[in-house]
């Protein structure tokens, strides 16, 4: 009966109860007012969920409109409770877990983006293997002198853990990221 | 209706447009202009309470009592800070409550401004929304949609601050919207459940072998046609019916199926049925830890059908199979007209052996105390209340504890919205402002407050208000010199060591009842109860009934912590030693 009851929109089921750990994206459009965003974290830290990444700006000026990309993990049943919690709030107008909807479109993940930017300090050869690696990474160089480099690297947040890991015992001064935007592959929107 | 007015009369051209006619304040620095504008105008009554959780609980009352949303009027810092109790007491009861807050005036907002507190800071995790208005022209819209968040979907409490400028700023005027469902840009629950999953619900219990239906507060804020149709899909179906601690007077307690309260402290039967039931029907309630008992056994072999109107309440503890999002009413609408039109009929033979069964549980006598000739048994206290009051218009109240759940045990509720009771929160002093709220949308009803010592004085101050507004409020004290319901966990769980459960120099309440202007009463023998009772309800004043009870009585049965509902205490089998051994290392750690 589980399997007849698959589409009902809000129902989490028994067949694919699991207590595996699992990272979801959440994207929720919300109105871009004062306290929206103190809602939400409010929430997570109130009912004691995870936050991985939290990222937010307006998106819809005309509107008033936010979007919001938060990455959090628990068992399915926790990240279903988050996403209904999200929903009740008044200013949230929409919420969507990407993860669910590229597992429903038999794709491995949304498309998810991350920007950093790296700073390396330091002379000599650590400092031409910090510029080849850069390269590699396909970064752009924002910001240098004869002992530093700015790295802009952006792409998917594996990706940069593993950049800024490298960077680390070439004079890894300081790194500051976005967090995760994402949107799910295809023409639709949310 | 447009017209140019000052942010303090729109608020009362608000209340008045959403249909108010009461509201519950303390006045203070930051909502004088709102108090200037309430003295100068008719039509909208103000009941000054004593301190501002008073006046929260007291709209409380009012709403739960109606079926209409609640208002309270608080000052800034100190006023909202003290409604943040009742805020949240409402949030865990889904009652909906409208709080108007005064606020320091914008430009001194953040600066630590004398009675200045950050207030939709502090509210925002315990009410459904909140605002800061910060322009007069905002102030109207947000009003009205204050009072369309507070009563839609699940109700609940929500706070509009109003910065003092704002209040004496101009603006102007905009009347409700006809249709605010419609016209809000986020907020808009869904009424109507899914045709096929009823459908599918209705099939699953023609097919039920051992069904139950479990009811929860969820019915009573849908209003009094979802009780008429739980009540008739009752008799449509003949199956077993029992309900939460915020759901009792849905389903009469005189109704051939009623299984009596389930829980923690619920009936054998109820608590019975539930874990041996092959399909249960949850309507309205929300699988709180007090009704599940331990959830890894909880009801272990039933299918499970969920009707709520909060998508977050499904699968939040317990898995179910089956969910229906909408109002019970809408829901309940369909799912007795799939019944009647395709003729389904529940399993007549099970049904007959299922009953049987459930018998056999009732015959238990759960709720069963030695009764006592010397001394009154708290339970035969509130067997003779009822008695002496099921043939009135009687509206009860309860603080928390012991008495709350003798209450829910003893005093059959036969109509919706006449038990008040903070059941989520368990606020002790909710009883006293909530009957006082009661009272003053009911005049002619009997309004009783069943308390204990100990709760009682939690918001005692509440007794002049009553005095005041010729509110005859009457509060029926269990007074058995302890916090009983913590005297009893620790006799279950740290080896009857009471410490501070005991109240030294408690009042004397009848020259307490008599300093505040009511009358008090004082009754220790069973044989003086009736004729005490009968006296206190004749008195058209506030009273302080000193009922003295049997002062080590505990609440049974019960399940205690960390266990199943098939594993609960039962009167009879509670000695000493059965209630020390009663919950395991693990339960301890539980609430």
């Amino acid at each position: 009966m589980n399997a007849q009851n698959v589409d009902a929109p809000s129902a989490y089921f028994l067949a694919e109860v699991s207590n595996e750990i699992e990272t979801h994206t959440l994207s929720l459009l919300v109105d871009n007012e004062p306290g929206v965003l103190a809602r939400v974290i409010g929430l997570f830290s109130g009912r004691g969920y995870n936050i991985d990444s939290l990222t937010v700006s307006e998106t819809e000026h005309e509107k008033h409109l936010s979007r919001i990309t938060i990455v959090t993990t628990g068992t399915p049943m926790i990240i279903e409770q988050i996403r209904h919690q999200l929903d009740r709030l008044v200013p949230v107008h929409r919420v969507t877990d990407l993860t669910v909807r590229a597992k429903r479109a038999n794709q491995d993940k949304p498309l998810e983006r991350e920007l950093a930017l790296v700073k390396v300090a330091g002379m000599g050869e650590k400092r031409l293997e910090a510029l080849r690696l850069g390269d590699a990474f396909r970064t752009t160089v924002i910001d240098a002198t004869t002992e530093h480099f700015v790295f802009e690297i952006t792409g998917r947040t594996s990706k940069i853990e593993q950049f800024i890991s490298i960077m680390k015992p070439l004079g890894l001064v300081e790194v500051s990221r976005t967090g995760v935007a994402a949107v799910q592959r295809g023409p639709e929107g949310l | 209706m447009t017209r140019e007015m000052t942010g303090a009369e729109m608020v009362i051209q608000a209340l008045k447009d959403q249909g108010v006619d009461t509201i519950f304040g303390y006045p203070g620095g930051a909502v004088l202009p709102i108090y200037d504008e309430i003295i100068q105008q008719e039509g909208l009554e103000h009941i000054l309470v004593r301190h501002e959780q008073g006046a929260g609980h007291a709209a409380e009352g009012y709403a739960r009592s109606t079926g209409k949303p609640g208002v309270a009027l608080v000052t800034s810092g100190p006023g909202a800070t003290n409604m943040v109790t009742a805020l949240t007491d409402a949030m865990l009861d889904s009652i909906p409550l409208v709080c108007i807050s005064g606020q320091v005036p914008t430009h001194l907002i953040g600066n630590d401004a004398f009675q200045e507190c950050d207030t939709v800071g502090i509210t925002r995790p315990c009410t459904k929304h909140n605002w800061l208005v910060r322009d007069v022209d905002d102030l109207p819209r947000i009003l009205h949609e204050a009072f369309y968040v507070a009563t839609s979907g699940r109700p609940g409490p929500v706070v509009v601050d109003i910065p003092k400028d704002v209040q004496f700023a101009t603006g102007t005027y905009q009347g409700p919207t006809p249709n605010p469902a419609a016209a809000h840009k986020s907020y808009r629950p869904q009424m109507k459940g899914d045709a096929a999953s009823i459908r599918m619900a209705a099939e699953m219990m023609a097919a039920a072998k051992k069904p139950v239906l479990y009811t929860g507060g969820g019915v009573i804020n849908s209003g009094p046609q979802a009780c008429q149709l739980l009540r008739e899909l009752v008799s449509l179906t003949g199956f077993p019916i029992t309900s939460t601690l915020m759901g009792l007077g849905a389903y009469p307690a005189s109704g051939d199926n009623w299984l009596g309260m389930l829980g923690m402290h619920g009936t054998y039967e109820a608590n019975m049925t539930m874990h041996d039931c092959d399909l249960m029907i949850c309507i309205g309630a929300r699988f709180d830890d007090r009704i599940t008992g331990r959830t890894d056994a909880f009801s272990p072999n039933s299918r499970k059908v969920h009707i709520d109107i909060d998508p977050s309440s499904i699968n939040k503890t317990i898995n179910v199979d089956l969910p229906i999002i909408g109002d019970v009413a809408h829901v309940l609408e369909d799912l007795v007209r799939i019944w009647r039109s395709s003729s389904l009929k529940s399993d007549a033979k099970a049904m007959k052996d299922w009953w049987t069964q459930i018998d056999q549980w009732r015959a238990r006598n759960s709720l069963a105390y030695k009764p006592n000739s010397d001394v009154i048994m708290p339970q035969y206290a509130i067997q003779r209340l009822y008695e002496l009051t099921k043939h009135r218009k009687t509206f009860i109240s309860t603080e928390v504890g012991q008495h709350q759940m003798w209450a829910a045990q003893f005093y059959g509720f036969e109509e919706p919205n006449h038990w008040l009771t903070s059941g989520g929160l368990g606020t002790m002093g909710y009883g006293l402002p909530a009957a006082i709220g009661a009272q003053t949308a009911h005049r002619d009803a009997l309004c009783v407050d069943i308390a204990g010592d100990a709760s009682i004085l939690m918001n005692i101050q509440e007794m002049s208000t009553a005095v005041q507004f010729g509110l005859p409020v009457k509060v029926f004290i269990l007074n058995n010199q302890y916090m009983g319901m913590v005297r009893q966990w620790q006799q279950l769980l740290h080896g009857n060591r009471l410490s501070h459960s005991y109240t030294d120099s408690l009042p004397d309440f009848v020259k307490l009842a008599d300093a505040y202007g009511g009358v008090g009463f004082r009754v220790e023998k069973p044989g003086d109860l009736d004729g005490a009772i009968e006296e206190m309800i004749a008195v058209d004043k506030p009273v302080l009934f000193d009922c003295r009870v049997a002062n080590l009585t505990n609440c049974f049965p019960m399940i205690p912590s960390g266990k199943a509902h098939n594993e609960m205490l039962l009167p009879d089998e509670a000695n000493d030693e059965a209630v020390a051994n009663a919950i395991s290392a693990e339960g301890k750690s539980l609430v």
